[in-house]
């Protein structure tokens, strides 16, 4: 039994003549927090695609859990224990709370009934104000439909669902770039939540602070390669900062270009 | 339950100050119209203080109601209500279905041709016979089968288009409705077919309608508000992305949504075939425009995502009130689309404007 939970090898994404990604060679281990940093354009979001399905990969090798893996989309990866917060939140708003939590995974009774077997309510409400107290989320009313709510709860409601559902993996996806204080910190309680329960975590981001905060290791991204793997302890802001301009290349990876 | 007053995270909130339901508003504007008619009634000479929902002298139902308006009332929107509540669920999925009224014209004509009786009762043959005599006196249950699966194919393409093709529903809807038009004038050529049996007879039969409205409501109110269909239905028309990343299959559901339509439709076309012991290639002209406007009257928004059965019910009430009423102050029918246009577009900017109020509480 080996304790990686995923694992690249080489992942490279063309689009076209652009080359977005470049042999990203990348090992996260399980109940691990890794940030992932980088300019805009860097790579961050087209290598988080890959590992989520929404893009096929050009070349390259994905491991997860112990198994190499080709999701045909996010529903696979999902199934497969990859829960993903998308900057598009992926909430209905006509929907209130729990509807909203147990999306496409309804608790059901009279399952013979097919498609039209009926919907547990009252389970799924007690399970979303458990799921709710557990990451520390506050939403004055469950039952209130995502449009009557800001954008700060909206987000955290999104973030509720995946860490609500025991899962192998979290990927968040800059979840707090639109976010207040309050709401911020709130997300940023969800996150330590995961950690606690030993749940492994990217965590793409461009605020130095949050980073330093809530993970263990960065990695940095620049130009589709990554640059630096760096473990919160050896390093600090400047140094992620040159990484990422480019003043400076980690030692392993200077092969590279 | 909703008793307590604490959210979670210890937010607390007024756990009585339940958002206002939309049904509540149709509801009131069905009283308020039903009173307009009432004060018309008493204020307009010729009227003689007639009123329209009672009877104070006769008592001819034993009661001060006036049961025969009540009863037209709500028969003659029955079998249009019907095809909105089959509508209901396509506009909350986000779509639209212009083929109903047609597809109950070309429904009427192929289940009437197989729902024929051998001899008349004055023991001559059927003049009207469409087929040789292996059609005719056949038991009920089979003209009722080959209806509603005529109704389930038509809904099966027009929801294999949206879905597959992904081209807009208005299109693929609006071909359809020229299809089933020009199918209901092709399978006799344009004869009406008539002499049904005594089984089919019964189908819609006096009251029958209403009941098969009210009963067809219930199930349909159920369907949409307590099952995993109606909960994927909402979430496709509220946000087609997030149901697909929830897992959802867009596309099965999409057809099943459109089928389970125009199978609605279908019974709606038996049903009035039978009421009318006949079938004619242009039956139920506009119904699909007019179970639109049912549905929209009663809240369903043409955006997808919000609306209940309850509101489309109320909403046919409110055409049922309209159209009496004005049979009731012996107005032309005329004034009667013009109110009726005026409601419509009314119902539309009144939600219109709910809508934004509540999107700037954010």
């Amino acid at each position: 039994m080996t304790d990686t939970i995923l694992e690249t090898k080489g992942l490279t994404k063309h689009y076209g003549g652009v080359h977005a990604l470049n042999d990203a060679d990348f090992v996260l281990t399980k109940g691990e927090h890794v940030a992932i940093m980088g300019d805009n354009g860097a790579g961050k979001s087209t290598f988080v695609r890959q590992i989520t399905g929404v893009e096929q990969r050009t070349r390259g090798e994905i491991v997860f859990d112990g198994a190499p893996v080709h999701f045909s989309g996010p529903i696979d990866a999902r199934e497969a224990g990859i829960e993903t917060v998308f900057q598009t939140l992926a909430l209905a708003d006509d929907l209130n709370v729990p509807d909203n939590l147990f999306l496409g995974r309804e608790k059901t009774k009279w399952n013979w009934l097919g498609p039209f077997r009926r919907l547990d309510y009252k389970a799924m409400r007690e399970d979303t104000i458990a799921g709710l107290e557990k990451t520390g989320v506050k939403i004055p009313n469950i039952r209130n439909t995502i449009a009557n709510m800001s954008g700060g709860q909206r987000q955290c409601v999104a973030i509720a669902r995946t860490a609500t559902f025991p899962s192998k993996l979290t990927i968040m996806d800059e979840p707090t770039a639109a976010l207040g204080v309050q709401e911020t910190a709130q997300v940023e309680n969800i996150i330590r939540t995961l950690k606690e329960q030993g749940e492994s975590l990217i965590l793409v981001s461009h605020n130095m602070r949050q980073v330093f905060d809530l993970v263990d290791r960065i990695i940095v991204f620049r130009r589709g390669r990554i640059v630096a793997n760096l473990n919160k302890g050896d390093t600090d802001g400047n140094d992620v900062v040159s990484y990422i301009t480019g003043a400076k290349t980690g030692a392993e990876f200077e092969t590279a270009d | 339950m909703s008793d307590t007053s604490h959210g979670t995270g210890g937010l607390a909130f007024d756990a009585k100050k339940r958002s206002w339901p939309n049904e509540m508003n149709i509801f009131i504007a069905l009283v308020i119209i039903t009173l307009i008619f009432e004060a018309l009634g008493q204020l307009l000479p010729y009227m003689n203080g007639q009123s329209m929902l009672f009877d104070f002298n006769t008592n001819r139902d034993g009661t001060i109601l006036n049961i025969a308006r009540l009863k037209i009332i709500i028969l003659q929107v029955s079998i249009i209500g019907i095809i909105a509540l089959g509508v209901t669920q396509v506009i909350i999925s986000g779509g639209i279905d212009l083929s109903s009224g047609p597809l109950v014209g070309a429904t009427a004509m192929i289940v009437m041709s197989f729902s024929q009786t051998e001899f008349l009762p004055t023991g001559s043959a059927n003049p009207d016979a469409v087929f040789g005599s292996w059609a005719l006196d056949l038991p009920l249950i089979i003209p009722i089968i080959v209806g509603l699966a005529f109704g389930a194919f038509i809904g099966a393409i027009n929801g294999t288009l949206i879905a597959y093709t992904r081209i807009p529903p208005f299109i693929a809807t609006l071909g359809m409705f020229l299809i089933c038009r020009g199918i209901a004038q092709a399978w006799t050529r344009g004869q009406p077919i008539s002499f049904p049996t005594e089984g089919y007879k019964f189908i819609g039969a006096g009251m029958a309608p209403v009941v098969w409205f009210i009963g067809l409501a219930f199930i349909f109110h159920f369907l949409l508000k307590y099952t995993v269909y109606g909960k994927h239905t909402y979430a496709i028309g509220s946000n087609e992305d997030a149901a697909r990343m929830s897992g959802i299959n867009i596309k099965r559901h999409k057809v099943m949504v459109y089928m389970i339509a125009s199978m609605l439709a279908a019974f709606a076309a038996i049903v009035l075939s039978s009421k009318n012991l006949t079938a004619q290639a242009g039956m139920g002209p506009f119904y699909e425009l007019y179970a639109i406007a049912m549905a929209v009257i009663g809240g369903v928004s043409l955006t997808g995502g919000r609306g209940s059965i309850i509101g489309t019910v109320l909403g046919a009430m409110v055409f049922g009130v309209i159209q009496s009423g004005f049979t009731y102050l012996r107005l032309d029918a005329f004034y009667q689309l013009m109110s009726m246009g005026a409601i419509i577009i009314a119902a539309v900017v009144l939600d219109k404007m709910r809508q934004e109020r509540g999107a700037s509480k954010g």
